[in-house]
């Protein structure tokens, strides 16, 4: 847990963030430094300098929906070396609202967070969440679950509630369709999302402090995603999101719109792959060229007793533990596994919430220490010997290893005997 | 343990330092106090680093069997000791049987056995699994085995002599099997004084239990919502004349602010902090005042009540600055007074502990959504530091886990706070004036601003 603070110290030394001023005050709330480019792979280390801190990539996002990181105070997720974190634009609308919030200055000020905000659009949890969403080019329609109002998300509505959060990043409204979807909705979407970006362009009201990302759309068919690329690279944004993957979509096709996607980005803007959180997805898709990750699945897998470990996952609730007492990973050095047992956390979980939050520390340092040795390896120029200690320790044996991943890194050189 | 008293005023309640505490005698904890309220060793919602926060906690926490019998089979194989298991340092262990945040159903307990409840339902302990348990968790201090089933409105006499005799059977048993154990050496067991709402019971119970090398006195049968605090103090004045001087007395089950201090004038030693606890499950942040440093209202002759009717008192001024909030509060109590009962703030059973009291706000009330105020203005925990009461009611109106957390933290450091005031307030000879603040004004300072 040492080496996670101290490299995040590292790059928020005085003399950063005296240099921190100068590029920002460039008229640009973001700029991107790249530190070190792995030669084999597509893998870079950089360092993402935003308004409140500096951020060291790849970097994990943990995600906070509703303006707080399930059971953990922002000291904790400070503590644990996070420098940017996710809040749900859809969520914060609806409670306590864009008003509220920007009377409390903002979503930092809400939630007393001193470091970086990401607000997605709403987009996602519009098609996910809410059950009659009728899609115009307006925007989405939909009835509020919490008082039957029929409210419309359009793009300026969206970035309108991400101007009173005041995140350091914000996502442009797209037109999300699900992976799985074929056919002509999934060209409408594309070509929607271009038109939403640049209404969302133009809606920002601040764009010297807040950065708004495109989102590249176009499904599981290269050629829309092409086109998606070829037109949203024109627009002068700050940053791009892969979306429209991580849904029900085989790994097969995920990982090649990925690696067609970073083909097809700027080097000098961060790649910033939506939804994904596995450990085995995010170094793959580290090698592949993507620098920031965002997934509910680490901290919500916490609470139902599940530890994600360098060797997959522990399910604390299991009977098997009941007797354990070793720490969930006895080579960890967060909070819970310095100080507890399974045994102990096992048996917690009949008796009291903390068991939970006990989880959610340990899951979040898995996934920041995870992404620190991955940039550390890097900048060490050893990502691929990284990648391959990395499987063998996931996998008990190679022919267990996921296909998809196996091709994925044979197509940046990585082939895994 | 060894009791320092240094001052005991008839009706007004003793201050001292109870000393030795634990194993190697180094811990100690002043009194009139409470311990730290635990579910199996951590205080509810928080981590180490959470509770790390507050600081001046009790040195004695305190876990019950009703968590950790079913885990004896686990703690029998790791050998240590429950202290060790939990990953404690640098604390004195008390183990009781119950935890008084939670009532458990009635009417299981036999005459050679009682039953405490844990998470996969009702655990039967004889004497001999009593003693196997304590063995086995390795307290620095523990309550003998005890019925104390006759806080039910309508007990029989004949079950209230039952529960005083078994009680005493238990204590007996318990403290054989105590002084033939090595693995027991050097912990202190207290006496259990029973004896439900009668006057004779209660007295022989204790007079019968003080004749037992005990280290200290638990009371039980007392708890909120068994009876009104009138029967409560006559009750605990009787029995703790027949308790030594020299000797802690523990009352279990009782919290709330103003039977606290109604207790400590009738001499009690002890409380279990498990208040905080229950408002921070109501979604409320204790708010009640305890500053006595200077006493404004004291010149403007503010009226509070006698504790007889000290509701009448909380009326004028509530923690919510709104009469009409807590109208069905002020009704009740009224109809009560009226009948000749006093039941404050609503409690009729230990049940139903759900109800809010008057030393508390409700954070989910829609008064608070765009209040950007610390919950207490000038409470420097790391809730009132860091959040404010908008903050709060948006997490418990989105049901978020960090409202407990947060909650329990000031809860917590507001609790505390007050029995550091309480024991300030009888050195300096100021406990009316503490009297007032607390049950004269339920608000304290927050709610003037309102």
């Amino acid at each position: 847990m040492a080496a996670i603070t101290e490299r995040g110290a590292d790059v928020n030394t005085l003399e950063n963030s005296m240099s921190l001023k100068k590029t920002l005050s460039a008229a640009s709330p973001l700029a991107l430094r790249v530190v070190a480019e792995c030669s084999v792979t597509k893998a870079r280390a950089c360092d993402l300098i935003l308004p409140h801190c500096a951020v060291s990539t790849p970097v994990f996002m943990p995600v906070g929906t509703q303006g707080t990181l399930k059971g953990i105070t922002v000291d904790q997720l400070e503590g644990l070396g996070c420098q940017i974190c996710l809040g749900n634009t859809y969520h914060l609308g609806m409670r306590p609202g864009p008003d509220l919030i920007e009377k409390a200055n903002g979503l930092h000020g809400f939630m007393n967070w001193k470091r970086n905000l990401l607000t997605d659009s709403g987009g996602f949890q519009m098609v996910s969440l809410v059950e009659l969403s009728e899609v115009t080019e307006e925007g989405v329609k939909f009835k509020s679950p919490y008082d039957g109002e029929e409210i419309l998300l359009s793009p300026e509505k969206s970035i309108s509630i991400q101007n009173s959060l005041g995140s350091d990043i914000m996502m442009q409204l797209d037109d999300v369709v699900s992976s799985t979807v074929t056919g002509p909705r999934v060209e409408e979407a594309m070509h929607r999302s271009i038109r939403w970006l640049d209404r969302c362009i133009a809606a920002n009201k601040n764009p010297d402090k807040q950065n708004l990302f495109a989102i590249i759309q176009g499904g599981l068919n290269a050629e829309l995603r092409k086109v998606c690329l070829e037109e949203m690279t024109q627009r002068d944004v700050p940053g791009f999101a892969i979306g429209g993957l991580s849904g029900g979509e085989e790994k097969d096709d995920f990982w090649r719109m990925v690696t067609l996607s970073t083909d097809h980005l700027p080097r000098e803007k961060p790649r910033y792959l939506m939804g994904v959180g596995y450990a085995v997805d995010l170094v793959v898709c580290v090698a592949l060229g993507c620098d920031m990750f965002d997934c509910v699945f680490p901290t919500r897998t916490a609470r139902f007793g599940s530890a994600l470990v360098p060797w997959g996952s522990l399910q604390v609730k299991q009977k098997q533990y009941a007797k354990d007492f070793q720490p969930i990973d006895p080579e960890c050095q967060c909070p819970t596994c310095r100080q507890h047992s399974r045994a102990y956390l096992h048996a917690l979980f009949k008796s009291d919430t903390a068991a939970m939050h006990h989880i959610t520390i340990h899951n979040i340092a898995y996934q920041l220490t995870l992404m620190c040795s991955v940039r550390q390896s890097i900048v060490d120029g050893c990502f691929p010997e990284f990648i391959r200690t990395f499987m063998k320790r996931m996998f008990p044996s190679r022919d267990q290893y996921p296909g998809w991943a196996v091709d994925a890194l044979a197509s940046v050189n990585v082939p895994l005997e | 343990m060894k009791l320092e008293l240094s001052r005991v005023v008839q009706g007004r309640g003793r201050l001292g330092v109870l000393k030795e505490l634990g194993k190697t005698g180094q811990h100690s904890l002043e009194v009139p106090g409470c311990l730290l309220h635990t579910h199996l060793g951590a205080v509810p919602h928080l981590t180490r680093d959470t509770l790390h926060t507050l600081s001046n906690l009790p040195s004695v926490t305190q876990v019950t069997l009703s968590n950790i019998a079913e885990h004896q089979e686990v703690l029998e194989e790791f050998k240590d000791g429950f202290r060790r298991f939990a990953g404690l340092h640098n604390t004195v262990l008390y183990c009781s049987l119950h935890d008084p945040a939670t009532p458990c159903p009635t009417g299981y307990n036999t005459t050679k056995t009682v039953s405490v409840w844990g998470s996969g339902g009702r655990i039967e302990l004889t004497v001999a699994k009593f003693m196997a348990l304590q063995k086995t968790v390795q307290p620095d201090w523990y309550q003998s085995m005890a019925d104390g089933e006759t806080w039910q409105s309508g007990t029989s006499r004949k079950r209230v002599r039952k529960s005083v005799d078994r009680t005493l059977a238990h204590l007996d048993e318990c403290l054989l099997v105590h002084q033939n154990s090595q693995e027991l050496e050097g912990v202190e067991v207290f006496g259990v004084v029973e004896g439900g709402d009668i006057l004779e019971e209660r007295v022989r119970s204790g007079r019968e239990t003080a004749k037992r090398p005990v280290a200290g006195f638990c009371l039980d049968g007392l708890q909120t919502g068994s009876m009104d605090q009138a029967l409560r103090t006559q009750l605990i004045t009787a029995v703790t004349k027949e308790l030594p001087e020299d000797k802690p007395r523990l009352l279990q089950g009782v919290g709330r602010p103003d039977e606290v201090l109604a207790c400590v004038e009738a001499g009690v030693d002890l409380f279990e902090s498990f208040f905080p606890f229950q408002a921070t499950e109501r979604g409320c942040a204790l708010c009640f005042g305890f500053d006595v440093s200077s006493d404004p209202e004291l010149a403007a002759g503010v009226k509070f009540g006698t504790r007889q009717h000290p509701v009448s008192g909380g009326v004028r001024r509530l923690c919510a600055g709104s009469l009409v909030e807590f109208s069905g509060v002020v009704e009740l109590a009224e109809e009560k007074t009226a009948s000749g009962e006093t039941r404050q703030n609503g409690d009729s059973n230990p049940a139903d502990q759900s109800r809010m009291t008057s030393f508390e706000i409700d954070l989910k009330d829609k008064r608070h959504r765009d209040d950007f105020r610390p919950l207490v203005e000038g409470c420097g925990c790391y809730c009132c530091v860091n959040h404010q009461r908008a903050y709060l009611h948006h997490l418990l109106v989105t049901n978020e886990l960090l409202a407990g957390v947060l909650l329990m933290i000031h809860n917590t450091a507001h609790y505390h706070a007050f029995f550091r005031a309480l024991r300030e307030a009888l050195a300096n000879d100021k406990l009316d004036v503490l009297k007032r603040r607390v049950l004269g004004e339920g608000g304290g300072q927050t709610e003037r601003n309102e």
